[in-house]
Order: structure tokens, then C-alpha cells, then sequence
């Protein structure tokens, strides 16, 4: 598949972001076509959240939007990765929408920023994944290739 | 499927232990199998089990040639064809529609043909046929263009795509996913799965024959009772009965035309005796700790005695420091002279020391040991065996000179491929009979178990000693016979053990300190092994 197609798409996307997007959602850096980076907060009460910023990375492959695009919470002095029981401290996500299988090509960034913005004000528990101390110090994969068992559809 | 059970009192029903014993009954007929989906009656597996014996260890499989697999599809096919009198091509995506359940499609359709034609998309009405539209207004919601003369398609449910990303969502499936015969609607959340007619309409010309071979492969992905032959390039396919939910009272392995030796159940290498389940846990507690555990199997060490560095360079354990001749054990490092007698020291942890623990560290200490213990004795068989493997190739080079020299016939020099086989095998049982104990509760069945262990990796250490001598000693006719008894000695060891193992899994008498059933997977990330 060639370059030209994910570029084609993701031009289209740059353009409507830059019109406009979702409150809470705003868009930090888009300099190529191979990594962009957006700010997300939770935009209700959630007190897990509150007064809270988080910084997303998106890296595309050749064959986005066929394929997700790699997304993970980068953490900063003031853009902590959020607490949730499908966020790793490192960053990793696990969303069944980023995976092979979850994922469609009609999904596109903001979407991707509205399903992590919308899972994090639902979330009540003030916890990381089980196993994410041992997960964060061992794991060594990109995320894309970690199979992640998505035992709970509920968030 | 309540036949399961006659499989499994087949397997456990038979007391004798050693397989020459001429009072085991050939496997007769089918019948242990008739839960099988479809009997195949030309290719049933039965006939062919008529001189294998009945031994716990011992999985009734059949291979299955590219050949074999086409001619049970072809059948099937034409089957349907004849009974349904439907054209072959639409007999075919009938069947894959239905998994190869060649029964079930049959009643379904004489109950409702319409529906069934329609569920595998082959609806009769010309109207309904797939094609290519263009519609005026519409937008791609995969890559945002619109514009005059965009061919747009879309199957059952609406949900429509131009034909650019269409084709581009296929190309990925079909070459990056290997997916033919169940790809789905490009929508997210949408389940309906493209049929037949469509993707032959869509998938481009360079696709199609990567596409067809995918289809032809369903047949064998469909049935639980076939699996492809995981070695590289092997395209053939083995039948085996064994269930998923057997997998914590039997390890089927099983062994394919091209000599590629493996598990029915989970695909990995053969690993008899330890069961599917408790593999899956131990190789990811040495993924887990590798770095721990890493030092232990470096193919250096220093000699006890000298200090000087020693490299192992065969698969025996009896070193032997080239400076002080100091002779010890690879594996434990104890003087080599206290093994001839006690190997026992050499195979068993010592669970004793674990009473002694009084606080947790010490506690945690101790069962870091324990899995050292068991982990250096696997990781070591490991590399013995690939050491082993390097030495026969090195020994066959060597043969092929001595029959220049001798004038002996390769026929007479086959003794020494027997015997680097009867190590590579042993070697590969004893690895696993260490992941096995580690994993085992001690009861009154374990000290057997352990002497069968025992025996065998002596029997194995004794071969590989003397599998090591220079070719032109080998090559001695006394010497011959003798590497001839040594490996058969191993491979009747062995045997001992699996089927002593194997007898007590299918029996339940084993006691684990992890459970066998359902597997460990609870939530979150695991690496792919
Ligand atoms: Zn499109
Ligand atoms: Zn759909
Ligand atoms: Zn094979
Ligand atoms: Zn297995
Ligand atoms: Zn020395
Ligand atoms: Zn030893």
C-alpha cells in the first residue's frame, strides 16, 4: 500500500481538525504525516480527572487508516498518564478499539480521542491494570504487537 | 459430543507399559472416533492404526498430504452437488458458509433454501446480485472523497465505501491477515461478513490466487480435528481426535511426514510429558525470568578447581578442565566422581531446605532456588540437544569419509544417526520432565517419577559420552554394537518414562501445585510467545 493513500486521508482529517474539534480535544503538533500529538481532558466533574491535561502520541503506519495508528499516553511534568484499569503507567492502552481487531477504518483521530476522552469519565476506580508494575518493567513490545485479552467491554 | 469419553478410556484403559508387548490388541476399527464431524469413508483414519498399539503416551493421528486434503474437499463438494443439486462453485461457498459441516448444511437447506442462499450470498435475483454503483451524493467515510463517478459498493448492510478503499481493506486482509473466507464489513461494530460473490467481484487479479488458496485452507481451519503442520513449508495437515478439553489428561503429540515432531494441542514442539497447560505457564515464567536466569545457561564457565574458563562443546555433562583435569558436573558443578553413583543429587531439588526458611526473604530465596533449580537442569538439556545436533552433523561429514576409507556402506553407518536421533528425543523429554517437576505437588508417585528421570538422563549422558569419541574409534565393530545397546537403552528409558507419566495424567494421579484446567489467563497483556 502506498504512502500516498494514509497521506491523502490523514490530509482530509488535518483539515477538518484544524476547523474544529470536540471541547476537550485540541490539537498540539501535526508537523508530518507520520506522528501527531493532541491534548485531552475529561470535561465533566470526575474528580480522578479533575484540573487534569493528558498528552496523546499518534504514530501512523503506511497502511492507516486500514490499520489503527499506534496511540499512547505520553507522560509530562504537567500531562500525567492517566489512572485507569486499561491505562499502563508507561502509557499503553488497552482498548480493544486500537486493536487489530476491534478497529475500522472509518474510525479516525477524533474518534479515537472522543472513545479515551468518553472511557475516562465513565472510569470510578482509582487503579492501573492488574499485573502493571511487572507489565511496565518487562514489557518491551510496541503495542501493536502485545495481544491484549479485553476481558472487560464495559468502559 | 458425548463420545469423548470412549477416546479417553481408550487412551487409559490399556495397563501394559512397555509397547512390545504382544498382548496389546491392534487398534480396531473406527470406533474410538466416531465423534469425528464428517467420517470420511475412503480416508477414515482407522485403517491405519491397525499395527499401533495402545499406549498411554501414544496419540492415533494421520498425516494428510496436500493431495488427501484436496480429494476429502473435492468429495464433500461433489457430495453436495449430487444430493442438493446445486453447481459445485455454489457447493462450495455453501459448505465453507457452513464450516465444512456437511450434515448440518443439508438439513438446513432442505428445511429453507431460500434462507440458506441468501445467508451465504447466493441470493437468486439478478437484482441482488453484487455489483458496483455510483451514487449521487455519496462520501467515502474511509477516506473522505466524494465527487462525481465515484464507484462505491456495499453488501447487505448499507454500509458503503468506494471501491479504492474497499479494495485496499481487502488487500490488507486477504495478504497481511490471511483472511479469505469470514473478512467483515469495513464499518466498525459491524459483524456481516463479506460473501463469496462480492469479494469475487472486488479482489483484484493479483489477489486472487493468494485468495483461493486461503479458501482451500478453511477446510482444514475449520475442523477441530485437523491442523496444519507448523513446520516451515510443510503443507501437509494431521486428523487427531484429542479434544481441547483432553489437554489436562493427555499430551498428544503427534508427527508429520516431513519428521517435524509436535503437539496437537497447543503446536509447539513436542513436550511430553508436561502438559499443554503447564508449557504455557513455564515458558512464560522463563520469558518472565530470562534475565534472572540467563547466567545459568551461558555456554561458559569456570572450572571449580582452576578457575580457568571452560566451554562446553558437546552435549555431555562430564566436564573434564583441560588445564587441571579436574573433572565435575555441568550442572551442578559437583565433583563428576560423586555422579556415577548418586545422580540422584544431580536431578532433584532438594525440597528439605525450604522448611528452614524463616522469613519471607529468605522464603522468596528459596523459591528463586527452586526454580533455578529446575530452570538450569531444562535450559541445559536445551542446549545440550542443540550441541548435539551440531556434533551429528559434524559426525556424518566425518561418516561420509570413513565410508570412502572403510568401504562400509551407508546403510552400516546409520547406527550413528539412529543414536544422534535417540538424543535429540530423550534430550527434548528430559527437558520437559524438569518443567514437569517443577510444577509437581510431591505424593507417593513422585520418587518414581524421579527414578525414571534418573535412569533416562544417565542412560542419555552415557550415549552422548561416547557419541563424542572420535568417528575412527566409532567406526570399531565392538564399539558399534555397543553405541547400538546404549541407544536403545535410551529410547526404552524413555518410553518407561513417558508412558509411566502419561498413564498417571490420564488417571488424574498426579498432583500439581497449579491448576491444570482453565487457563491462566486472567486480564491484561500477554507477550506472543
Ligand atoms: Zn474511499
Ligand atoms: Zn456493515
Ligand atoms: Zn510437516
Ligand atoms: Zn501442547
Ligand atoms: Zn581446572
Ligand atoms: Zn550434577
Amino acid at each position: 500500500m502506498s504512502r500516498s493513500f494514509a497521506n491523502k486521508r490523514l490530509a482530509k482529517e488535518l483539515q477538518k481538525i484544524n476547523n474544529s474539534l470536540p471541547p476537550g480535544i485540541e490539537l498540539v503538533s501535526a508537523e508530518n504525516f507520520d506522528e501527531w500529538t493532541l491534548d485531552i481532558r475529561v470535561l465533566d466533574d470526575n474528580p480522578l480527572y479533575r484540573g487534569q491535561i493528558h498528552r496523546l502520541k499518534f504514530k501512523f503506519g503506511t497502511t492507516y487508516p486500514i490499520e489503527p495508528p499506534e496511540v499512547t499516553f505520553v507522560n509530562l511534568p504537567d500531562r500525567p498518564i492517566p489512572i485507569h484499569p486499561h491505562i499502563y503507567s508507561n502509557g499503553i492502552i488497552c482498548l480493544d478499539l486500537l486493536g487489530q481487531q476491534g478497529w475500522s477504518p472509518v474510525q479516525n483521530v477524533e474518534s479515537v480521542c472522543m472513545s479515551l476522552q468518553s472511557m475516562l469519565t465513565g472510569n470510578t476506580k482509582n487503579e492501573r491494570p492488574p499485573g502493571d508494575e511487572e507489565f511496565v518493567r518487562g514489557n518491551r513490545l510496541r503495542p501493536k504487537d502485545i495481544d491484549f485479552l479485553y476481558h472487560d467491554n464495559t468502559v | 459430543m458425548d463420545s469423548d469419553e470412549d477416546f479417553m478410556s481408550a487412551v487409559s484403559s490399556e495397563d501394559d507399559i512397555l509397547p512390545d508387548d504382544s498382548e496389546n490388541e491392534d487398534m480396531s476399527g473406527g470406533e474410538d472416533f466416531d465423534d469425528f464431524d464428517e467420517p470420511d469413508p475412503d480416508l477414515g483414519i482407522s485403517k491405519d492404526f491397525g499395527q499401533r498399539k495402545r499406549v498411554a503416551y501414544d496419540i492415533p493421528f494421520q498425516v494428510y498430504k496436500p493431495a488427501d486434503i484436496q480429494k476429502q474437499q473435492d468429495e464433500l463438494v461433489n457430495e453436495v452437488n449430487m444430493i442438493l443439486d446445486i453447481p459445485k462453485g455454489e457447493a462450495a461457498i455453501l459448505l465453507r458458509h457452513f464450516r465444512w459441516n456437511k450434515e448440518r448444511l443439508i438439513e438446513d437447506y432442505m428445511d429453507r433454501p431460500r434462507q440458506v442462499l441468501e445467508a451465504s450470498g447466493l441470493a437468486l435475483e439478478p437484482a441482488s446480485l453484487p455489483k458496483l454503483e455510483v451514487l449521487p451524493g455519496f462520501m467515502c467515510d474511509i477516506c473522505c472523497e466524494d465527487g462525481d463517478g465515484l464507484e462505491s459498493f456495499a453488501i447487505k448492510c448499507g454500509h458503503r465505501y468506494c471501491v479504492d478503499c474497499y479494495r485496499h481493506y481487502l488487500a490488507q486482509k486477504i495478504k497481511e491477515e490471511g483472511e479469505a473466507a469470514r473478512i467483515q464489513c469495513p464499518s466498525g461494530g459491524c459483524n456481516l461478513i463479506i460473501d463469496a460473490r462480492s469479494l469475487d467481484l472486488l479482489v483484484t487479479p493479483e489477489l486472487t490466487a493468494r485468495y483461493h488458496e486461503l479458501l482451500n485452507r478453511t477446510y482444514v481451519e475449520d475442523k477441530d480435528t485437523l491442523k496444519w503442520c507448523p513446520a516451515p513449508d510443510c503443507p501437509n495437515a494431521i486428523e487427531c481426535g484429542v479434544k481441547k478439553k483432553d489437554l489436562d489428561k493427555v499430551v498428544p503429540t503427534v508427527s508429520c511426514l516431513c519428521e517435524h515432531r509436535f503437539c496437537f494441542g497447543c503446536i509447539l514442539n513436542d513436550h511430553q510429558p508436561a502438559p499443554c497447560e503447564l508449557v504455557k505457564r513455564w515458558l512464560k515464567k522463563c520469558a518472565d525470568d530470562s534475565e534472572t536466569a540467563n547466567w545459568i545457561s551461558a555456554n561458559t564457565k569456570e572450572c571449580p578447581r582452576c578457575g580457568s574458563t571452560i566451554e562446553k562443546n558437546g552435549g555431555c555433562n562430564h566436564m573434564t578442565c583441560r588445564k587441571c583435569k579436574h573433572e565435575f558436573c555441568w550442572m551442578c558443578m559437583g565433583l563428576w566422581s560423586e555422579h556415577g553413583t548418586s545422580w540422584y543429587n544431580c536431578n532433584r531439588f532438594e525440597e528439605k531446605s525450604g522448611l528452614d526458611a524463616r522469613d519471607a526473604q529468605a522464603k522468596s530465596r528459596v523459591s528463586l532456588d527452586r526454580y533455578l533449580h529446575y530452570y538450569n537442569r531444562y535450559a541445559n538439556h536445551e542446549q545440550s540437544a542443540r550441541l548435539d545436533k551440531n556434533l551429528s552433523q559434524k559426525t556424518e561429514k566425518k561418516m561420509v569419509q570413513l565410508q570412502k576409507e572403510s568401504g562400509m556402506s551407508w546403510i552400516e553407518v546409520q547406527y550413528l544417526n539412529a543414536a544422534s536421533q535417540a538424543l535429540q528425543t530423550c534430550r527434548t523429554t528430559l527437558m520437559w520432565t524438569y518443567a514437569f517437576a517443577f510444577y509437581l505437588a510431591r505424593n507417593n508417585l513422585t520418587e518414581i517419577f524421579e527414578d525414571n528421570q534418573k535412569d533416562l538422563e544417565m542412560a542419555v549422558e552415557n550415549l552422548s559420552a561416547m557419541f563424542e569419541r572420535p568417528v575412527t574409534e566409532l567406526a570399531d565393530s565392538k564399539l558399534k554394537v555397543e553405541l547400538m545397546d546404549k541407544t536403545s537403552y535410551c529410547n526404552k528409558r524413555r518410553i518407561i518414562l513417558l508412558e509411566d507419566t502419561a498413564q498417571n495424567l490420564a488417571d488424574g494421579r498426579w498432583t500439581f501445585n497449579v491448576e491444570l484446567t482453565g487457563s491462566a489467563a486472567s486480564s491484561g497483556p500477554s507477550n506472543r510467545a
